[in-house]
């Protein structure tokens, strides 16, 4: 009754072509813009500030970033923890080898460098595809993970690739409380979320779908694979190098390459896909419940009581959340994003169903 | 020439074990298109099944065989897999029929995680070991030929021929027996398979079971080697190049895939690694086979991938 867009006619291509076409959408996206800008920093906690809403920010970040190339374009990668190391690690050297970087300077030339890296192992997508690209995309995982351990210089002759930032400040406001890290992630966040967004639905958008969909039959209508699927890598291995940037930078503060593994990558490709590939909302919904999910089940024993030992504990966590992702899979294939849309789709009618 | 030979010996030893893992791999892949990222769990889920077993059971049978305690922990470990095969068929890919690649792939990581977890949580995270018997003195060869002569260890020459076995008794499987020609005629067809009455069900289940027992064998010879202990889930990783260079779909390619990486990886380490300062053999495999493929897109052995419009 309330969600419903009778009456809201278009009267202009514009008015046609807004990203929420809806009225009561655009209010509700103003509505929880407002409460993450101005009523979050005020009420939340520090513990849930630093735990869970800046890790959120970020990985929502990263997981949009790899919904772009595995959601739209179809091209299954499992080496995003490396895209997000070659971020943070550029990043890092742009702010300690130049004296005065801006931070966001450094952090937008790190996605730049995370964008080379990601084009030169996108180059093998145009001859391998499926199973054995995702296999492939491995090889940049492990290259620079290994690169960023043993090459001395990457990392400004640390030793094991174990480096650190401070004093982190942006146009002369400090960032140091949870509140203004959060705040800063945010501003990235909503920025990129929006040019993610207008991406996919302009017309590079449609050419990584149909290149998803059938690579011959787009190459076929004109639509060319090398462009569409190296853009798709471009675009993809930026905001996630950017991630990786704020990561280092703003949630660990001092980092090595393991904070960048292999499990950073597939704990990425499970947001993506829980929450729903080919879908801007899903990325934020999968980050949520794979960023949530372990802390509530680490947490778990101590607000029943239950006695256990922590090796018992992360074992079982590691079964319950084996069991999740394969229970959510079962009952929606499709992800966190479709339940979503669904239930926009039952609103629509309610409560006059017939 | 000495340790050259050495090396590369050691390389096929290694390869061969790879081989082992990514055969299970394959075995799944062909018959049922799912990509198991499990099989390293399974692996480690095996050889933590059969190590307690084989401390379990010998005050039960009050034997003083080892013979055939071990026998009996192996066929319990083997029992264990089965049961596992089917829990899996029917639990989770049997829901997931006619699910894109990915999300397969997806759950089978799922699967991975819950193994991991349910092999530590009833077993321990202790480190255990398999003691299978076999000989652990190492053999020189060739000592006539050149000075020094070559180091073999007598237990891998006894793990090679164990493999070896193994895949002549697949081989076996899956051209003597009825069975194994439902496997292939399911691996070329499903749907053709179904409609001459083959059921699929039942034939995923059986092959879950038989790269199950794979991954025990696997296991065993790991074990014995390292010890049991969790790293050996890892070895999943070096086995995932083995089957893109071999083929997803071959068999012969999972095993000449697993000697080349396997080779390749030591010669790597011994003469490309001190110019990059080592750890080379962390990343050759995966250049390796991302090197073949872009010449090979299907791999060595695989099937020709025809795209139609």
């Amino acid at each position: 009754m309330l969600y419903r867009e009778n009456g809201q006619f278009k009267t202009s291509y514009r008015a046609d072509q807004q990203v929420f076409p809806i009225l009561q959408d655009r209010v509700a996206i103003a509505l929880l813009l407002t409460l993450a800008v101005v009523a979050v920093p005020l009420l939340a906690s520090e513990y849930l500030m630093r735990a869970v809403l800046i890790p959120f920010l970020i990985l929502s970040l990263a997981a949009l970033g790899l919904n772009i190339l595995v959601g739209y374009c179809g091209q299954i990668s499992l080496g995003t923890g490396a895209f997000m190391a070659v971020g943070a690690y550029a990043a890092y050297n742009f702010q300690v080898r130049i004296d005065g970087m801006p931070v966001i300077a450094s952090l937008l030339l790190g996605g730049v460098f995370a964008t080379l890296v990601g084009v030169f192992f996108g180059i093998p997508s145009l001859r391998i595809k499926g199973l054995y690209l995702a296999v492939a995309t491995l090889a940049a995982q492990f290259f620079v993970d290994w690169a960023f351990l043993r090459i001395r210089w990457f990392t400004h002759d640390n030793p094991s690739g174990s480096v650190s930032v401070a004093g982190l400040s942006v146009f002369g406001f400090a960032i140091e409380t949870p509140a203004q890290k959060y705040l800063f992630c945010l501003a990235f966040l909503i920025v990129f979320a929006a040019l993610a967004k207008n991406l996919v639905r302009g017309a590079i958008g449609r050419e990584w779908m149909a290149i998803r969909d059938m690579d011959v039959a787009a190459a076929v209508i004109g639509i060319r694979p090398v462009y569409a699927k190296l853009t798709a890598f471009a675009v993809s291995s930026f905001i996630v190098g950017v991630s990786g940037g704020l990561w280092a930078f703003v949630y660990l503060g001092s980092w090595e390459p393991a904070a960048f593994s292999i499990d950073r990558s597939f704990q990425l490709l499970f947001m993506v896909i829980i929450g729903g590939l080919g879908s801007i909302m899903g990325s934020f919904f999968g980050a949520a419940f794979i960023v949530v999910l372990p802390i509530l089940l680490d947490n778990m024993p101590q607000w029943f009581g239950i006695p256990l030992d922590t090796a018992m504990a992360s074992h079982l966590t590691f079964m319950i959340f084996g069991t999740l992702i394969v229970f959510f899979l079962i009952v929606e294939p499709l992800g966190l994003a479709r339940l979503w849309s669904t239930a926009k789709e039952k609103l629509r009618l309610w409560p006059f169903p017939h | 020439m000495g340790p050259f030979l050495e090396t590369l010996l050691g390389g096929l030893m290694v390869g061969m074990l790879y081989s082992l893992v990514a055969l299970g791999l394959v075995l799944i892949y062909k018959a049922s298109g799912v990509f198991n990222f499990a099989q390293g769990a399974m692996v480690l889920f095996a050889a933590l099944v059969m190590a307690r077993f084989a401390d379990w059971i010998p005050p039960l049978t009050g034997l003083n065989n080892k013979f055939v305690d071990n026998a009996l922990a192996f066929a319990g470990a083997a029992l264990v897999m089965v049961a596992l095969a089917w829990v899996v068929q029917k639990l989770v890919l049997g829901k997931l029929v006619n699910q894109e690649g990915i999300t397969l792939l997806m759950a089978t990581l799922g699967i991975n995680y819950f193994l991991e977890g349910a092999g530590q949580a009833l077993f321990g995270n202790d480190i255990y070991k398999i003691d299978i018997g076999l000989p652990k003195e190492p053999i020189f060869l060739f000592e006539t030929t050149f000075p020094g002569g070559v180091l073999v260890n007598q237990e891998d020459v006894a793990a090679a021929l164990i493999a070896a076995v193994l895949v002549a008794l697949l081989a076996l499987f899956f051209q003597k027996t009825p069975t194994g020609r439902a496997l292939r005629a399911v691996a070329d067809d499903h749907q053709a398979a179904q409609s001459i009455g083959i059921p699929l069900d039942r034939i995923w289940v059986i092959v879950w079971a038989v790269a199950g027992i794979v991954a025990l064998v696997a296991g065993v010879i790991w074990g014995s080697k390292l010890g049991v202990q969790f790293s050996l889930s890892l070895v999943a990783l070096k086995a995932l190049p083995v089957v893109i260079l071999g083929g997803l779909t071959s068999i012969p390619g999972a095993i000449v895939g697993g000697l080349i990486i396997g080779v390749g990886e030591k010669l790597s380490e011994i003469y490309i690694g001190p110019m990059f300062g080592g750890g080379v053999e962390i990343w050759f495999a995966y250049v390796l086979a991302l090197a073949f493929l872009l010449f090979r897109p299907q791999g060595l052995f695989g099937e020709k991938i025809i795209d139609r419009v």
